[in-house]
């Protein structure tokens, strides 16, 4: 990739828990070395379960949070290096659309107060017309300026937060989650929307979700996470899968057609805790081709056009 | 028949949140039920478990019968011998279904208790028995164990162990799996799958996930807005859906190799139960609709598969 809009390089997230009185301190690998780039304009999905690292990887990127180590550079320049102030300025090229737009809302702000924060944040006013145009992008109307959130359906609150990540007029937005608390058919007009606004605004998303199906549906390129690792990189949308991982998630995934039934070859077992991450490759103990040599040894991401990582690929 | 829901009616105060419903499920069979949140799947599933009044409802007409009985006749201690021991409820979050201060194996040990009339000893190898069933491993140590020491798939596993324990006729099941990772869905759905075929089980299943429905579910019904839009054997159903709701609902789901821009979803929302529109409830939404689709409730029409639709103008042939 020529000209990566954001290039995150050996990410890693530790997070620390306990350490009381008498229970001693317990680590855990949120986000074990991760690398990635994303284009301009580029659509690259996040797909994995829950605490494989998704969200916190999102969040990293965005420098909610701080990396235990690695960095993140954003359109060339270090965010990890950037002093608060300079870090402030940069956030109006960011932002995060979130899971749940009942709790992602302050339940006392009134729809306009909600699109105003982000220009309050960077002490500004948001300008004249400035709201009407925002509800406008997302296809509400005007009206709802003087609504509170509990006054909305669910749908049209994910609409004030995809306004809301607009405000600032961002190159980057997050999408963590976005459809994920809402009905299928509400779940495909926000995705339409979202491509639409993409196609208008020229925006470049991380789009993360649990649900294979949708990612391969939306997303140019496709990252795999499994317990706070990528293992493998779809090129394209529709390419098939080489880790076993994401075979199963595809076979978790129904297609909408009774022909098609899939033979569940269930993966046995659920995914191990991170905090006792087991030695050699964290997918071993429910894959059905894991061998002795992936019990002992981690395979590392392979440097290819379709990144994998598994010493039996299909 | 096992279950044949007929004509049923359900009242909450003043309103009348679902009406006219009619559908049937015969043992060895799973049965989808569908629909948008607020189109009164789970009031279905209350009103075939007797629960209604809980939320302050009521069956105001039609009948449930089950098993040549019309539960919704029966007064509360005659419907205690029907509701858990032969008509069993699992619901979606396992999290809140296990009470969190009593261990695993008593909390499914006492099923069997109260509807078999075992005592502790065959009622705990009666437990291990089912746990091991579904997938559990070390059944006896995890009968030793509290909720919050296992995975949100291990408490569902739970929850539908102690709902086979008094070994029911029906399972209904509500969105049991909305909760869950995908991978463990699977499991999941592929148990409930097993246990119909091996033990002639009937299962209501309870989902919005067209996915799930054509995975596993032999025949389904279409609820919108508290009424019955369609109701069809599956192969037939996904085919040729005659309901342009079922089609909207379909087409919601990504395919495989489908182009991007062509999920629209279904424009405007299901309406409240205290403003369902005139006529057909789906017509402000519905592309097809016409003047007479605003003024006049559709008829249910019997299709030559046995199925049911209710709409002024059904789609035939070929999907789309």
């Amino acid at each position: 990739m020529a000209d990566p809009l954001i290039r995150a390089e050996a990410l890693v997230k530790r997070f620390q828990t306990g350490g009381g009185l008498l229970a001693r301190p317990r680590a855990m690998l949120a986000v074990r070395g991760v690398s990635m780039a994303i284009g301009k304009g580029e659509v690259v999905g996040v797909v994995g379960e829950s605490g494989c690292g998704k969200s916190t990887l999102a969040r990293l990127i965005l420098r909610l949070i701080e990396p235990t180590s690695g960095t993140i550079h954003f359109d060339g320049q270090d965010l990890t290096k950037l002093s608060r102030g300079d870090m402030r300025r940069m956030r109006r090229r960011m932002a995060m659309v979130f899971q749940d737009p009942y709790s992602s809302l302050d339940p006392r702000f009134t729809v306009a107060e909600v699109l105003a924060e982000p220009f309050r944040v960077q002490g500004e006013e948001p300008p004249a017309g400035r709201i009407a145009e925002l509800l406008g992008q997302v296809g509400l109307s005007e009206r709802l300026s003087a609504s509170y959130p509990h006054q909305m359906s669910g749908g049209q609150r994910q609409r004030i937060g995809i306004a809301r990540a607009l405000a600032q007029a961002p190159d980057f937005i997050v999408l963590d989650e976005p459809t994920a608390s809402l009905d299928v058919s509400i779940q495909a007009q926000i995705i339409a929307l979202l491509s639409e606004l993409r196609r208008e605004l020229g925006l470049t998303y991380l789009f993360i979700s649990h649900d294979l199906g949708l990612v391969r549906y939306f997303c140019d390129r496709v990252v795999v996470m499994y317990l706070g690792a990528v293992v493998e990189v779809l090129p394209k949308a529709d390419a098939p899968a080489r880790h076993p991982y994401t075979a199963a998630l595809m076979d978790s995934t129904f297609a909408p057609d009774p022909g098609q039934r899939k033979t569940l070859r269930a993966i046995e077992g659920e995914i191990p805790s991170a905090f006792d991450l087991p030695k050699g490759c964290a997918f071993a103990a429910r894959c059905p081709r894991a061998s002795d040599r992936c019990r002992a040894e981690n395979p590392e991401l392979s440097a290819t056009d379709h990144p994998v990582a598994c010493f039996h690929p299909l | 028949m096992l279950l044949s829901v007929e004509n049923l009616g359900v009242r909450i105060g003043k309103v009348e949140p679902l009406s006219s419903l009619s559908f049937t499920l015969d043992r060895g069979e799973i049965l989808g039920l569908v629909g948008e949140s607020g189109s009164g799947k789970s009031l279905t599933a209350m009103a075939v478990t007797g629960l209604l009044p809980l939320i302050g409802g009521r069956i105001a007409e039609g009948a449930v019968m089950f098993d040549g009985t019309d539960l919704s006749k029966l007064p509360e201690d005659r419907l205690r011998p029907y509701r858990g021991k032969r008509i069993a409820l699992v619901t979606q979050n396992p999290m809140t279904a296990l009470d969190p201060v009593q261990r695993i194996g008593d909390q499914v040990d006492i099923m069997a208790r109260l509807h078999l009339g075992l005592d502790a000893k065959a009622a705990r190898a009666r437990t291990v028995e089912l746990l091991t069933r579904l997938r559990i491993p070390e059944a006896v140590t995890v009968c030793d164990a509290y909720p919050h020491q296992l995975s949100g798939g291990m408490k569902q596993r739970i929850v539908i162990a102690m709902a086979l324990a008094a070994e029911p006729d029906l399972i209904v099941a509500d969105e049991p799996t909305t909760a869950l990772d995908v991978t463990v869905q699977a499991q999941i759905i592929h148990i409930l799958g097993e246990l119909v075929r091996e033990r002639g089980l009937a299962l209501m299943l309870i989902t919005h996930d067209m996915g799930v429905v054509a995975q596993v579910c032999d025949k389904v019904a279409v609820l919108y807005a508290g009424r019955l839009a369609e109701t069809r054997a599956v192969g037939p159903l996904f085919a040729s859906p005659h309901h342009p709701y079922t089609t909207a609902l379909i087409d919601c789901i990504p395919r495989e190799g489908m182009a991007r821009g062509s999920l629209t979803g279904i424009p405007g929302l299901v309406p409240s139960v205290m403003s369902y529109p005139s006529g057909c409830r789906f017509h402000p939404r519905c592309p097809r609709a016409d003047a007479t689709c605003e003024r006049t409730i559709p008829e249910t029409r019997t299709l030559p598969d046995g199925g049911i639709v209710s709409c002024h103008h059904p789609l035939g042939g070929d999907h789309g």
